[in-house]
């Protein structure tokens, strides 16, 4: 399946793959509306880790034996039949926290908005190539087989 | 965003007012904030702040004194000249076929812009039967141009590595050359040999064995346009890790380039040089011999060529520096201009500009410039500053600070980072297939349909709004004559 | 013939989702005495809370039966299995014949001997027919008594208090979740969880339950008798291996299972909370009943019986995730050293704001990790206990706020960022 890689080299943590997610999972899809007027923002589903000159972007690696679907109690986890993505039914999440509690990358964030639910990436379904990708300036972020 | 992509800290973040403040007097103007800001928010302007107004006393004139007050120092800058002194190319306008001579079209008919730097036979002798011809003169090693434009100058150190990455993949890419610059090769790059160009400058730095076999051609730097007659300096902090192997210096120590290469104080003593890396090569690879357009260039040209150079590099006053005193980088030197018409000139008149190919550098901004230096005498061009360009460069001549927000004239690993070779690669070659496809154009235009038929054709340059001084020292003759 | 599994649970669904992604077509019958399409026994609490209406409860789409071939026999108690015959036989005694075998018959609750534990208004707390019995009594209790501070004690308390109802949890250790968290852990929880309104005895116990038609009332050990209309009991599960002693079945406490969740008997496997199987953390075999270690030994026994014999059992460990009285926490491995010999422990606690960090190393190895309060990323930690770690490189950054990937050395970061499970 199609998946999200990392080059480490040449992420210089600008951190617009964060802002790009936001606007992606934002109500308007549009960057000032999704910054300035929803409320709550929209959450990214990428994280930045950073530690000196060193930055890389993380989001779910959609693992072929994914940790969190053998642990997500409520039935939420899923993988799509025709992309393979690991998706997540919000409405069956009861915020168990199991997936944030097995997810060896550190990804499966919690969503305190509202009802509490787990929060990851979805590929940005819908979309050719992923936001965060499409928007990285540096081509840190690759979409490809793998 | 912007915050944190300005290496000279001119946004700044203030939690208590949940605002980004920006501070004029640390903004250089590189525009790396505005690239990236995602929603187009931002735009650099020059401060209208002004000074009485004052023909003598300028702004600039004010300001640079308040700097030197305050320093006591040599006031530093980065990339090439910046005053404006006349741009001859733009003074030059280039010839088209109409009716007598048919134009040729570049996308229907071969055209061709391949060729060769080196010291060419003043006669061939062939062997030829009916079916096949056989060259009996012995050739001198020649370096193949795809396209008649190379990448100037540019040490590692001076720039990052992935900067010096991107140019020596675009030269192989293209079929041209890079140019290592004082500041040896990067072993990870000796696979793009056959398409780099290595120097041996005043302070020697990572010339070993290795260095001179790995490349296709050498380069012995006499001087450079942006600085004629003044060494180099990389300061210590920059002597990273990677750099201090490359350059065969120790960890953290300044890198200094003498003013002259102290082995060399005659024409003499430079045939001593080139004959001992021929000899070093065993005659496998050209010599080139890169000088400083000065007032007496057209002797020093001379003397190069009877040396031994089999290639010889003019640099003119706008080429650029990663760092150079202002004073020197704006008063020194001459036009490229104007040395390679004289150059040329003097080495016709005398008979030898077939023993050495003439590559000129400093400033070359498009595919025009390049034919018209063409046309002016020059087998190839140098290009450095607008290679930057390609690759992200925004001029705003910093580079002497080693705080490139474009990861191009910095080692510092944070910034580094920002330049990704592949994209920066693809880039460089989109410029230079670009202007090749310029090139091919004006050619044809001119129904000329390869690239050395054009060379020294000063036929087919005039002048426009130049004195009889001028257009008798480039060689052409006015518009309209 | 074909594969039998024998519970409708986490093991039952690892194990059919692992054997159709091998084989579309190998028959599968499913058996399990509860009536129910497969639901996740774990959501009860929040069925009790009312957070979640039943159609939620269930723990994959409905067709998941039929898309995958399922012949399910639901309601049907299984009596008896006849391992020579390869057959197992139900109640009305019709006989369904095995290939091989899945026990996951999964774990049930302990019951201590407490008088009057028969009394009407008395339950356990694991199944959805113990939730539906609370929720029809629902009305006519004011104050309920759980025995037992674990996990699912907790859970169940907080649900009936939700309901608006007083809650005593009676414990016999000195503190609730004693088996899963430490001192500091346990007072941070037990401290919010008297703010929601919960009362908790602990180092005490139940010793008897008063009432004739329905429960009136509980004796504490101590003589102390406390009023209640209802009483869960909640002290923890055993295996549930009834149907099997005296068989030839090797069981512990549980059926024991190698890597690949064989058990002694040729074609028999077993998985989930049923089994003993090896604990990569203690090095030993045990049980483990968590959710996640029953859907991958189902997957591996269904790997195992679809015939991809390469994929194994790791080992598993325990590890738990609940959120209590709105504190989320995280517990893994071994969270209280037995002894110092070779074992290292890096904590931080906030007390203003609750959070507590604990992680604790054997030989630079994570063995074990709390997260009290703030538990993002910890399953970084659940993978570097997994795996093994050595991790003397970077073990300082382990409580910085920054830590993550990034603090690997290099090598390992690449490894991980470009290999996939």
């Amino acid at each position: 399946m199609k998946r999200i890689f990392v080059k480490e080299e040449f992420c210089m943590g600008c951190r617009l793959c964060e802002i790009h997610c936001i606007v992606e999972h934002s109500k308007s899809k549009d960057i000032i509306k999704a910054f300035k007027i929803e409320k709550p923002r929209a959450l990214p589903r990428i994280m930045v880790e950073e530690k000196g000159s060193i930055s890389f972007a993380l989001q779910c690696r959609h693992c072929e034996e994914p940790y969190c679907l053998e642990a997500c109690m409520s039935g939420a986890l899923y993988r799509d039949e025709k992309t393979g993505a690991i998706l997540h039914h919000k409405e069956q999440c009861v915020g168990c926290w199991m997936c944030v509690m097995v997810c060896p990358y550190g990804v499966i964030q919690r969503d305190l908005n509202g009802r509490k639910v787990a929060l990851k990436c979805d590929l940005c379904a819908g979309r050719e190539i992923p936001a965060c990708v499409a928007n990285c300036p540096n081509q840190a972020l690759e979409y490809r087989e793998g | 965003m912007c915050v944190r992509q300005c290496a000279f800290k001119g946004h700044s973040y203030d939690p208590e007012t949940d605002e980004v403040i920006s501070k004029e007097e640390l903004c250089v103007g590189c525009h790396r904030c505005v690239t990236l800001c995602p929603t187009n928010a931002l735009t650099v302007r020059q401060n209208p702040l002004d000074f009485r107004p004052n023909g003598n006393w300028t702004p600039w004139a004010i300001r640079n004194i308040f700097k030197q007050a305050e320093t006591g120092g040599v006031l530093l800058t980065g990339m090439g000249n910046d005053r404006p002194y006349p741009v001859y190319w733009d003074h030059l306008l280039l010839n088209a076929s109409q009716v007598t001579n048919p134009s040729i079209d570049p996308l229907r008919e071969p055209m061709e812009l391949r060729t060769y730097l080196g010291r060419k036979p003043k006669k061939l002798e062939l062997d030829y039967t009916q079916e096949t011809l056989k060259l009996k003169t012995p050739l001198p090693p020649q370096l193949k141009l795809e396209t008649p434009i190379l990448f100037s100058a540019m040490s590692y150190g001076a720039i990052s590595y992935n900067a010096c990455e991107s140019l020596a993949r675009a030269a192989e890419k293209l079929g041209t050359y890079y140019n290592t610059g004082e500041g040896g090769l990067h072993p990870n790059l000796y696979k793009y040999g056959k398409n780099t160009i290595v120097q041996v400058a005043s302070g020697r730095f990572g010339v070993h064995k290795e260095y001179l076999d790995t490349a296709a051609a050498i380069e012995i730097k006499i001087g450079q346009g942006a600085k004629p007659g003044i060494g180099g300096h990389l300061p210590g902090e920059k002597v990273v890790e990677d750099i201090s192997k490359t350059r065969m210096i120790p960890k953290g120590t300044d890198a200094l380039s003498p003013a002259p290469q102290h082995d060399i104080y005659s024409i003499e003593d430079l045939r001593m040089l080139i004959f001992a890396l021929k000899e070093a090569t065993r005659y496998t690879k050209p010599i080139s011999v890169k000088i400083a357009a000065v007032h007496n260039s057209p002797a020093i040209a001379s003397g190069m060529v009877r040396a031994g150079a089999d290639i010889i590099a003019l640099d003119g006053f706008r080429g650029g520096t990663g760092a150079s005193p202002m004073v020197i980088r704006d008063n020194v030197g001459i036009p490229i201009e104007f040395a390679l018409a004289s150059v040329d000139q003097r080495l016709r008149e005398e008979g030898i500009r077939h023993q050495a190919s003439i590559i000129v550098a400093g400033g070359f901004r498009n595919s025009a410039d390049v034919s018209k230096a063409i046309a002016l005498g020059a087998d190839a061009v140098y290009i450095g500053t607008a290679s930057l360009i390609a690759m992200g460069c925004h001029v705003c001549q910093k580079c002497y600070t080693g705080k490139c927000n474009w990861g191009i004239a910095t080692q510092d690993p944070y910034l580094e980072k920002r330049l990704n070779p592949d994209i920066a690669t693809e880039r460089l070659v989109n410029l230079i297939n670009a202007w090749s496809h310029e090139i091919k154009e004006m050619l044809g235009g001119m129904g000329i349909n390869a690239i050395e038929s054009l060379r020294g054709n000063r036929l087919a340059l005039r002048g426009i709004g130049l004195t009889d001084t001028e257009l008798e020292i480039l060689g052409v003759l006015p518009a309209g004559r | 013939m074909g594969i039998v599994i024998i519970g409708n649970s986490a093991s039952a669904v690892g194990a059919i989702e692992a054997i159709r992604k091998v084989d579309p077509n190998l028959p599968i019958t499913v058996v399990s005495e509860e009536p129910h399409f497969v639901y996740s026994r774990p959501l009860i609490s929040y069925l009790l809370t009312g957070e979640i209406t039943l159609e939620r409860l269930y723990y994959r789409p409905k067709d998941f039966y039929e898309k995958n071939l399922i012949q399910p026999l639901l309601g049907r108690q299984v009596v008896r299995v006849n391992f020579d015959k390869k057959a197992i036989e139900l109640e009305d005694g019709e006989k369904v014949f095995y290939d091989q075998l899945l026990i996951s018959t999964g774990g049930k609750p302990f019951l201590p001997k407490i008088d009057g534990l028969h009394t009407s208004g008395v339950y356990t707390f694991t199944k959805l027919e113990d939730a539906k019995k609370i929720l029809s009594i629902l009305k006519e209790v004011q104050r309920a008594i759980v025995i037992g501070g674990g996990l699912i004690g907790l859970k169940a308390a907080e649900a009936l208090r939700k309901r608006n109802i007083d809650v005593t949890i009676v414990e016999l250790a000195n503190h609730i979740l004693s088996l899963t968290m430490d001192e500091t852990a346990s007072l941070i929880l037990e401290k919010k969880l008297k703010k929601e309104g919960i009362q908790l005895i602990t180092s005490n116990t139940v010793e008897a339950i008063h009432g004739v038609d329905r429960v009136e009332s509980v004796r504490l050990a101590d003589g102390k008798v406390i009023k209640a209309q209802l009483v869960v009991v909640a002290i923890g599960v055993v295996p549930n291996v009834d149907l099997f002693k005296g068989s030839d079945l090797h069981i512990g406490k549980g059926i024991f299972v190698n890597d690949r969740m064989e058990t002694n008997l040729p074609g028999v496997y077993s998985a989930g909370d049923v089994t003993e199987a090896y604990d990569n953390v203690m090095k030993c075999y045990r049980t483990n009943p968590i959710w996640p270690n029953a859907y991958l030994q189902g997957k591996v026994a269904g790997y195992q019986m679809a015939g991809n014999r390469d994929y194994r059992y790791g080992g598993g460990f325990m590890m738990n995730s609940i959120e209590i009285a709105h504190i989320p926490t995280i517990s893994m491995g071994i969270v209280n050293p037995p002894s110092k010999d070779g074992y290292q422990v890096i904590k931080k606690f906030d007390r203003n704001i609750n959070v507590y960090r604990k992680i604790v190393l054997k030989d630079d190895v994570v063995v074990g990790a709390l997260f009290i309060g703030d538990i993002d990323r910890a399953g970084i930690f659940t993978w570097l206990i997994r795996e093994g770690i050595k991790a003397k490189g970077f073990k300082k950054q382990f409580l910085n706020g920054s830590f993550g990937l990034v603090s690997f050395p290099k090598e390992l970061r690449k490894k991980r960022l470009l290999n996939l499970r």
